[in-house]
């Protein structure tokens, strides 16, 4: 496996075991952000357990996961797909010097809903 | 002083892969009381235990040990060994070095360090070992049945047809279980009607059969060849012997709100009731909880049209004691409750139905009489979306379903999808599945039959959710090999619910000291070698309460406890265990502490006369064992205070001298 160390950590962070994964799709088939995706909830647990994991990385899926757990609660084999995004998406925002938001795109995505609370998390969450 | 010879098995590389089996039969060769030690390949092949016999008559051996596996396993075969070399057979004693050493150990040291252990423990016991001769106990000669469904049924039809009387205790007003609820089997496609109930016709005129319909055993004592069960009749409010079955108080009966069990509550029976038009024995029950007159006293319509007179309003529960020589759990499965599914909508939407429903659906004498209509509004559905392993093969931590593969929905939704697309061509059927399992004979040809002639769509994939919207129901799932997800307006979802054993199951195993597994389906006495007996002597297992299970395999396993029961019965006496307990009646103090614990009834106390120092006489009380009753199970060696009762082949002498040789 390429990202040993990588996936090592991915499994610690999140707490997931991918090896449960007896493939069904259901993660997939309950995602309400499905079609945002370019990599769905089944590939990332499979590409995690196949240490396939830049491309994961580098993928604007990451972002595109709502956290809603949907996938979470309906796993039948307790795989915790979310949890693995998540992971992975911190992996991606401890590497030095990404910034995923930055500060001039922010008014673009403003609506009058967004409340403040959302953009300062959002900062700490995807900015260095 | 014994002579004792020590023999250590290989078991191939079982054994001999982590212990050093040498090594142990050397370290043995010095232990007090042996004179003979050796180790070989397969001690349980005929050249092993012909060694045995030949180390006896040469060594003039009077007591074994063999290092070997679990004395479940083949404590009987090297007892059988002993008494071919004209030892008594309870002069060998077995040390487990597969199981509890070379199977859970890894590094040869370790193993073989404890393997030698565990050969000293057995070889310190035997030196304490005396002969014992077994008691005899009598047969009952008749079998019970706890179960009325294919399984039961077949059973019973095979003991009774080798001439033993056997009873069927069923809990629900008619025997059939399942299988009469279904409308077609596959992999033939024979309507389960026209092949079951000829065999329910077959068991009410077999005169070695009684059946006990809307009973339930509530007692069980006693041991293999000796079982007294208590069942209890159910009040049905209607007299067995005289009802006839005619249906006229069915059809006067004003109650007619009741949802239909049989039907799965898709339609309405009345509050006295026959299930099923070939129900047996077809005899009406009343629904205490729907009957006006036994609720409020007011009605009584159906005894004023009875015109045998069969209706008792006064009826009472009864309960019936019988003894029996073997009892058969054919206890059977239920789907499991949808209630934790709600993804998909089965308590919001009515055409969410699980595939015993589908069943009732399809069937001819079903609530539609075999038209496929929508539960909800009684249209014609034009797509339908079946949804496999809903609540089969979940983790073990999942707050639902269950672990195991339910092994019967593969088949059932490819026959459902088959004969929808048979009989109405204008739908489109999708099945949603994990993986497609289909071992078994012509199984997997008649899935591909679905997919190839019939043109039902298989995806690879689950449905993630389904939601009720205006008259249809939107069901999103994935599709793995496309790596799409799809939405589809289903107008019908049929869940292939996983199955579990009944609930009825675990307090009989309890009542049955019958072991269970984690999902409380009853555990075989051996998985390969004895799939069909209960660890516990005298309890065989028949169907599903043993595991999923299809028909065919159902009949099968009915008719091979049956063979077990048949031979069980046609013995006239059992030998029983000598290991079982006496008291000392010097020690005895009579206090009932033995009495108080012990599980079978075993022991009774007399006055007895001793003739004191001073010629006088004195009467004391003193506990008595019944060997015949006695199971050898230890527990009032535990609770005796005085030390009295003690057990033949397990002493407290004998477990002491283990004791010590493991801690020396």
């Amino acid at each position: 496996m390429n990202n040993k160390y990588l996936y090592e950590d991915l499994l610690r962070m999140s707490g997931v075991n991918p090896k449960k994964c007896m493939r069904c799709g259901k993660c997939s088939a309950t995602c309400p952000a499905y079609d945002e995706m370019e990599y769905h909830p089944h590939q990332f647990v499979s590409m995690v357990e196949n240490g396939d994991i830049e491309p994961l990385l580098n993928s604007d899926s990451l972002y595109k996961c709502l956290t809603c757990f949907a996938c979470v609660d309906r796993c039948p084999r307790g795989v915790e797909p979310a949890k693995l995004v998540e992971a992975v998406r911190l992996a991606a925002v401890r590497k030095q010097g990404a910034n995923h938001l930055k500060a001039d795109s922010v008014p673009d995505m403003l609506d009058d809903e967004t409340p403040q609370q959302l953009i300062v998390s959002a900062f700490r969450k995807y900015s260095k | 002083m014994q002579r004792i010879g020590v023999f250590v098995c290989w078991c191939g590389s079982n054994i001999a892969g982590t212990v050093d089996v040498q090594a142990v039969s050397d370290a043995l060769k010095n232990e007090p009381g042996v004179v003979f030690s050796t180790n070989y390949q397969y001690m349980c092949s005929q050249a092993g235990q012909d060694m045995i016999i030949n180390a006896v008559k040469e060594h003039n051996l009077t007591g074994i040990v063999v290092c070997s596996c679990s004395p479940r396993m083949h404590e009987a075969t090297f007892r059988r060994t002993a008494q071919a070399a004209g030892l008594n057979p309870y002069m060998v004693e077995i040390a487990n070095i597969r199981e509890q050493c070379s199977w859970v150990h890894k590094d040869i040291p370790t193993g073989t360090e404890k393997a030698i252990i565990l050969g000293k423990a057995a070889v310190a016991k035997v030196n304490l070992n005396t002969p014992l001769t077994p008691g005899e106990s009598p047969v009952t000669k008749r079998a019970l049945v706890i179960g009325g469904g294919i399984a039961g049924i077949q059973t019973a039809l095979d003991i009774a047809d080798a001439g033993f009387p056997v009873d069927i205790v069923e809990k629900k007003p008619t025997i059939g279980g399942k299988m009469a609820q279904l409308d077609k089997t596959f992999p033939t496609l024979d309507c389960a009607a026209c092949i079951l109930t000829p065999k329910m016709v077959d068991v009410a005129q077999n005169d070695k059969i009684r059946i006990f319909s809307y009973s339930e055993v509530t007692d069980v004592k006693g041991f293999v060849g000796n079982f007294d069960v208590t069942i209890k009749k159910n009040a049905r409010y209607v007299k067995e012997d005289i009802c006839t079955g005619c249906g006229a108080c069915v059809e006067k009966c004003p109650m007619k709100k009741v949802p239909n069990e049989f039907n799965l509550g898709m339609d309405n029976r009345s509050a006295i009731y026959i299930p099923f038009a070939q129900a047996v024995p077809k005899v009406a029950t009343i629904d205490p909880n729907a009957c006006n007159m036994l609720k409020n006293g007011k009605c009584g319509l159906c005894a004023r049209v009875c015109a045998a007179g069969a209706i008792d309003y006064t009826q009472k529960d009864e309960y019936i004691e019988e003894k029996y020589g073997a009892i058969v759990v054919a206890t059977g499965f239920n789907p499991i409750s949808m209630d934790k599914f709600d993804e998909f909508a089965y308590n919001q939407s009515k055409d969410v139905i699980t595939s015993l429903e589908f069943e009732r659906l399809t069937n001819a004498a079903g609530p539609t009489a075999g038209k496929l209509l929508r539960p909800s509004d009684g249209k014609h559905p034009h797509t339908i979306v079946f949804v496999q392993c809903v609540g089969s093969r979940c983790d073990a931590c999942a707050e639902k379903g269950k672990e195991y593969c339910s092994k019967i929905c593969c088949m059932y939704t490819a026959k459902h999808a088959m004969l929808t697309r048979d009989k109405y061509p204008d739908t489109d059927v999708y099945v949603f599945y994990i993986d497609v399992r289909t071992p078994g004979k012509n199984f997997d040809e008649f899935y591909r039959r679905a997919v190839e002639e019939y043109g039902v769509h298989y995806v690879k994939g689950m449905v993630g959710k389904v939601v009720p919207e205006g008259d249809k129901l939107k069901v999103q799932a994935s599709d793995l090999l496309e790596n799409k997800q799809l939405h589809i307006d289903a107008d019908l979802v049929v869940l292939a619910a996983a199955i579990e054993p009944d609930k009825s199951a675990r307090p009989l195993a309890t009542m049955l000291t019958a072991s269970m597994d984690t999902n409380d389906f009853f555990t075989e006495a051996h998985p390969k070698l004895r799939p069909v007996e209960s660890p516990t002597a005298g309890v065989f297992l028949s169907g599903a309460c043993q595991g999923p299970k299809d028909i065919p395999e159902t009949v099968s396993q009915a008719g091979a406890a049956a063979s077990k029961v048949i031979g069980l019965l046609a013995k006239d006496k059992l030998t029983g265990n000598p290991c079982i307990a006496h008291s000392n009646e010097l020690m005895c103090n009579g206090c009932s502490s033995c009495e108080r614990v012990c599980p079978y009834g075993a022991i009774t106390y007399e006055d007895k006369e001793f003739r004191m120092p001073d010629r006088t006489t004195l009467v004391r009380r003193i506990a008595v064992v019944n060997p015949a009753v006695c199971q050898g199970c230890g527990a009032c060696t535990v609770a005796c205070p005085s030390g009295a009762m003690d057990l033949h082949g397990f002493a407290s002498g004998q477990i002491m001298a283990e004791v010590d040789a493991i801690c020396k």
